[in-house]
């Protein structure tokens, strides 16, 4: 018994802004589906299954909003699946499907992710006011920052590194016309010189609010023999979740990240994710969660991560890529977030990253995590096939 | 046991919704007194307007205009109208198939009571005296009495088409949405909670990692196991890391800047949250040791403020971190 | 791919109207126990995770990540979560296990009805635009299907009234059911449907296991094989619709395998009476099939829940002896919008 091999065929995404005003939820779902159909050169009956994900149902007010939007999806008399795990649900939403095709339940599945955020708002989505709590004492970064004082602390990182991710990250953008922030005058000193929101966190080095949709239609061998572009091929992929809160959790460096990646890894192939894996797209929402997944992933010891940041070895033209779409740092739909890391691993392998392709991509790492840093997603894809 | 706490929990909050063109024109007629259709490319004529057939999935944007008069399809007697609803004295939830069109639209119908209603009435729109662009536009149906019942066959006249433009179209809603719910933190938090007014920090321990949870939420998260021993901790702790907040949140009144901590109360097996004063913010440090200042009345400690200890070792809190 | 998977463990709660002195863990917990408890697995040795709950239930985003707590995530697990009736998560898991990248899974979902007004919070699933902000309750959108089928001949209010008498009769064997034995069918709620037509509402928690072939055989003495399992969704509208049909299911069955042979048992997700009678039409099921022996969910609804219960029920009487080959469906969406239906066998005795 051998799983059925996994091709991503099509990809399509949004222009991801802060307010989608001309469409409505449906019409930016559908937005992102028609291109990565058209990217596929597949048509709404090509299409067996439709697996979405998106975060908390509060953020647009709409509860299990895959039911009005099946019309829009294409899925009327098909199976439709909607998966929330969190921040990291758009990684999830893609293992799933991909799930499908591997156990040949299915041989085309359309999947997408989105958020329409300036539905409402995203900090009262995520700080109802519940009774006997106590209160959130500090913004969306405030839940971050004391993290990254701790990393920090532990790898005696000097406090330039984020503001280097955050100035890479958004010349990162410029090459990418789905970004939602492109800031054309951006300049290092412009990000040191940002208010520091949440110390050790700076204005510049934190994610915008998006409106924005991701899809990917994935497919068995026989699909990808159909394409009419080169398929991405999904080498390992794995979800790893641990609790909340735990005595003894590791919020720099959580077990489940690793855990996450060494499945992916052994998986995939690769003894050495440093010398392995060409790229990688990493779900970055402040600019020093960069050097934490460098080590949390393997690809640098413990402490050193920094370094790899520092060296200049995660630019665009660097030797290990990081975040070349620009990452969470400029487009930020938290429910498609995850999806949209995934999908431009995709479009490394797949050569199709247009301004911001790195050279000679074959194996691209996508990476998604959400909750108190507990949920990890992650796929590996490569531009030949698991047995090639 | 002691009664668990109950409190309520409003959820609410008016959604700005964006439009797209279909439902822009079908919600702007709406406030023109006129009722818009859209037209699928095999012809059916689908009322309320959809973006995207519902059988070939298709976008379409052909819009026609149908009556405000039209026949009920099904029916339900609501004798007890909840809040929001279109009507405030017991009507008929009615799905109404307008002359010109090939499906229904949901909306109430006013009538004086069950008996007046039936399938295959006649019934027309009538109309809100302020109309805004929605839904709520359409007060509700009334029954329309043009002749005898005709469940078929009716206005299949040809719809005529509508270019969907108008002055000043109405191209988004405020959708207010409001939930009432009663929050009960169940028995764990109960317990921790009716301590805190004691100004007592009471967690629980695993009863197999050993391991103490303050606040305790029931279970052990790395066991899968009930918690139940109850374990004072503190008063004091130390602060394992912090950031310094520089931006004034939205509904808290505390003058910036300040310092959000992690503090591990001695005695817990993880940090929790909390503000620290008395000592300027840029003085505060990691393993700086403290103990919490009550105000009167509120449920947690104020804020925390240092004890004039020496600092704790790294080494003695980096697994709290 | 061609692997056998069975349900090998099912354990819920006693659903009742409130659970209030429980928080959501709390409640969930004693029933995850359980079903490791019946296989003698520990959280370490379950290959996959899958949970379904609805945040709109709790009114709090990420309550699922709470309920994590209860299931001992440490070492990190292999997890998922839908939001979903735990029965789609059951199929997440179930294709999972197709795989082959896990040998056993342990599904779980729960929803607590009680802490909002459940009839009103269910209107937030219905088109932003055109439908929510008219607040049209769960029951009246059933009322106005119970109308339709009227209106076409398919059942008449004595007969809903049977549906209901039978479920909760039946119900009286089920320890777990909130309404059992006789319950006066009622006032109107929304006409035309009464109290009785409609289902209680609730908390609880439900807890399934699968596993893959030979593991399955050594978990359990006659494991609950999944022949099939299938879902389709409908188009979200009303007014597009036939009420009176439920094409979804009959297409869900068909994948599944359902029409093949003739199943003995059938638990159906019919939160109200009318629904049963769309149910039996599509699935085509005749007077010699026992529908929902359990009571069903006009016995026990506990939301995001109901859906998984009704597979663990079905399972339940296969792993008893008392049922060869049984159907179970699960409902989400207004007037059964989205279907699901798995087919379930033992090993000929």
């Amino acid at each position: 018994m051998s799983k059925e091999p996994v091709a991503v065929v099509g990809i399509g995404q949004t222009k991801h802004v802060a307010a989608r005003r001309d469409v409505s939820i449906a019409g930016l779902v559908r937005e992102a589906a028609r291109r990565a159909l058209d990217d596929a050169e597949l048509t709404w009956a090509d299409i067996d299954a439709v697996v979405i994900g998106k975060a908390p149902d509060f953020f647009e007010g709409v509860m299990m909003p895959e039911l009005y939007l099946a019309d829009a999806l294409g899925a009327v008399g098909k199976p439709m699946l909607r998966v929330h795990t969190a921040g990291s649900v758009g990684g999830s939403t893609a293992l799933v499907a991909a799930n499908l095709v591997a156990a040949s339940v299915h041989g085309t599945v359309l999947t997408l992710a989105f958020e329409k955020q300036s539905e409402s708002n995203a900090m009262w989505g995520l700080s109802l006011p519940i009774p006997f709590q106590q209160p959130l004492l500090a913004g969306a970064g405030g839940f971050f920052a004391p993290h990254v004082r701790a990393y920090m602390r532990r790898s005696g990182a000097p406090d330039t590194v984020g503001s280097l991710v955050a100035y890479k990250d958004r010349r990162n953008a410029l090459k990418n016309p789905y970004a939602h922030l492109h800031e054309h005058d951006i300049t290092l000193e412009k990000v040191q010189a940002s208010p520091m929101l949440w110390d050790p966190i700076r204005y510049s080095e934190t994610c915008p609010s998006s409106d924005g949709a991701c899809a990917m239609v994935l497919t068995d061998r026989a699909g990808a023999a159909r394409a009419p572009r080169p398929p991405a091929w999904m080498l390992g992929g794995a979800m790893r979740s641990e609790p909340t809160l735990f005595a003894g959790k590791d919020a720099v460096s959580p077990q489940a990240g690793k855990d996450c990646a060494a499945d992916v890894y052994r998986q995939a192939g690769i003894a050495d994710p440093r010398r392995d894996i060409d790229a990688v797209e990493m779900y970055v929402p402040f600019s020093w969660y960069e050097p934490m997944w460098l080590e949390n992933l393997g690809f640098a010891a413990e402490g050193e991560g920094w370094k790899l940041t520092e060296a200049g070895v995660t630019e665009l033209d660097g030797d290990l890529p990081v975040n070349m779409s620009g990452g969470v740092l400029s487009t930020n739909p938290i429910g498609a977030s995850g999806m949209i890391r995934f999908a431009e691993a995709a479009l490394q392998v797949r050569g199709q990253a247009g301004e911001h392709q790195v050279e000679r991509a074959r194996k691209v790492l996508g990476h998604a995590y959400g909750g108190g840093s507990q949920f990890f997603s992650m796929w590996l894809v490569g531009s030949a096939p698991p047995d090639a | 046991m002691p009664e668990v706490l109950k409190a309520p929990l409003v959820v609410e909050f008016p959604f700005t919704r964006s439009l797209g063109p279909v439902q822009s024109a079908f919600l702007t007629g709406l406030r023109e007194r006129l009722v818009l259709g859209v037209r699928t490319s095999d012809g059916r004529t689908l009322v309320p307007p959809v973006e995207y057939d519902p059988v070939t999935a298709e976008e379409i944007r052909d819009l026609v205009e149908v009556a405000p008069t039209g026949t009920v399809t099904t029916w339900a007697w609501n004798h007890a109208p909840r809040r929001d609803q279109p009507l405030d004295t017991p009507f008929a939830w009615a799905l109404v198939r307008l002359d010109g069109a090939d499906t229904a639209l949901l909306h109430a119908l006013d009538a004086p009571g069950p008996d007046a209603v039936h399938t295959g009435m006649r019934v027309r729109v009538r109309w809100a005296g302020e109309r805004t662009g929605a839904i709520t536009d359409i007060a509700c149906f009334e029954p329309y009495d043009d002749g005898p019942d005709a469940p078929d066959g009716r206005g299949r006249a040809e719809p005529a088409t509508h270019t969907g433009e108008f002055d000043d179209p109405v191209t988004g809603i405020v959708a207010t949405a409001r939930l009432d719910y009663t929050y009960s933190p169940g028995r764990a938090q109960t317990a921790y909670i009716n301590a805190l007014a004691e100004h007592r920090n009471v967690g629980e321990r695993c009863p197999s990692c050993r391991k103490v949870y303050v606040p305790p939420r029931g279970a052990c998260p790395t066991c899968g196991l009930a918690t139940s021993e109850q374990v004072e901790v503190g008063p004091g702790g130390t602060v394992t890391t912090f950031c310094i907040v520089n931006i004034k949140a939205k509904n808290l009144d505390i003058e910036v800047p300040y310092v959000y901590a992690h503090i591990a109360l001695d005695g817990a097996g993880l940090a929790l949250h909390g503000r620290i004063g008395g000592i300027p913010y840029d003085q505060v440090r990691m393993g700086l040791r403290v103990e919490p200042v009550w105000t009167e009345g509120a449920r947690y400690p104020d804020h925390y403020r240092p004890t004039g200890e020496p600092d704790a070792d790294y080494d003695t809190y980096r697994e709290l971190l | 791919m061609n692997r056998e998977i069975a349900v090998v463990a099912f354990a819920q709660t006693d659903h009742r109207r409130t659970s209030e002195e429980l928080s959501e863990v709390e409640m969930l917990m004693p029933v995850l126990h359980d079903v490791l408890g019946q296989t003698g697995l520990k959280t370490a040795d379950i290959g996959f995770t899958c949970s379904g709950s609805s945040d709109y239930l709790a009114g709090r985003a990420f309550s699922f990540t709470l309920a994590l707590d209860g299931v001992g995530a440490w070492p990190p697990i292999s997890e998922s979560h839908v939001e979903m009736d735990g029965a789609w998560a059951l199929y997440e898991a179930w294709t999972k296990l197709l795989t082959g990248d896990a040998d056993t899974a342990l599904v779980y979902s729960y929803g607590k009805s009680s802490p909002g007004p459940l009839r009103d919070v269910l209107t937030r699933q219905l088109d932003p635009y055109y439908v929510a902000p008219l607040w049209p309750d769960s029951v009246a959108l059933a009322a106005l299907q119970a109308q339709a089928l009227i209106d076409a001949g398919d059942t008449d209010e004595p007969a809903l009234a049977a549906v209901a008498a039978r479920s909760r009769a039946d119900a009286t064997a089920n320890s777990h059911a909130q309404l059992r034995g006789p319950v006066p069918h009622g006032e109107y709620v929304v006409r035309p449907l009464r109290t009785g037509d409609c289902p209680p509402i609730g908390d609880g928690a439900a807890a399934v296991i699968l596993a893959a072939g030979e593991r399955a055989r050594n978990l359990c003495a006659r494991p609950a094989w999944i022949r099939g399992v299938d879902h389709r969704i409908e188009a979200h509208s009303l007014g597009v619709r036939d009420l009176t049909d439920s094409p979804s299911t009959r297409l869900a069955a068909e994948k599944a395998g359902a029409f093949e042979r003739p199943v003995d048992t059938a638990e159906l997700h019919a939160p109200f009476t009318s629904q049963e009678v769309v149910l039996r039409k599509a699935l085509k099921l005749d007077d010699g099939v026992r529908v929902n022996p359990s009571g069903g969910a006009l016995a026990a609804n506990p939301v995001m829940a109901a859906g998984l219960i009704r597979i663990g029920e079905a399972a339940a009487r296969v792993h008893r002896g008392e049922s060869d080959r049984a159907l179970a469906h699960a409902t989400s969406g207004p007037c059964l919008q989205q279907n699901l239906v798995a087919v379930l066998e033992g090993d000929p005795r």
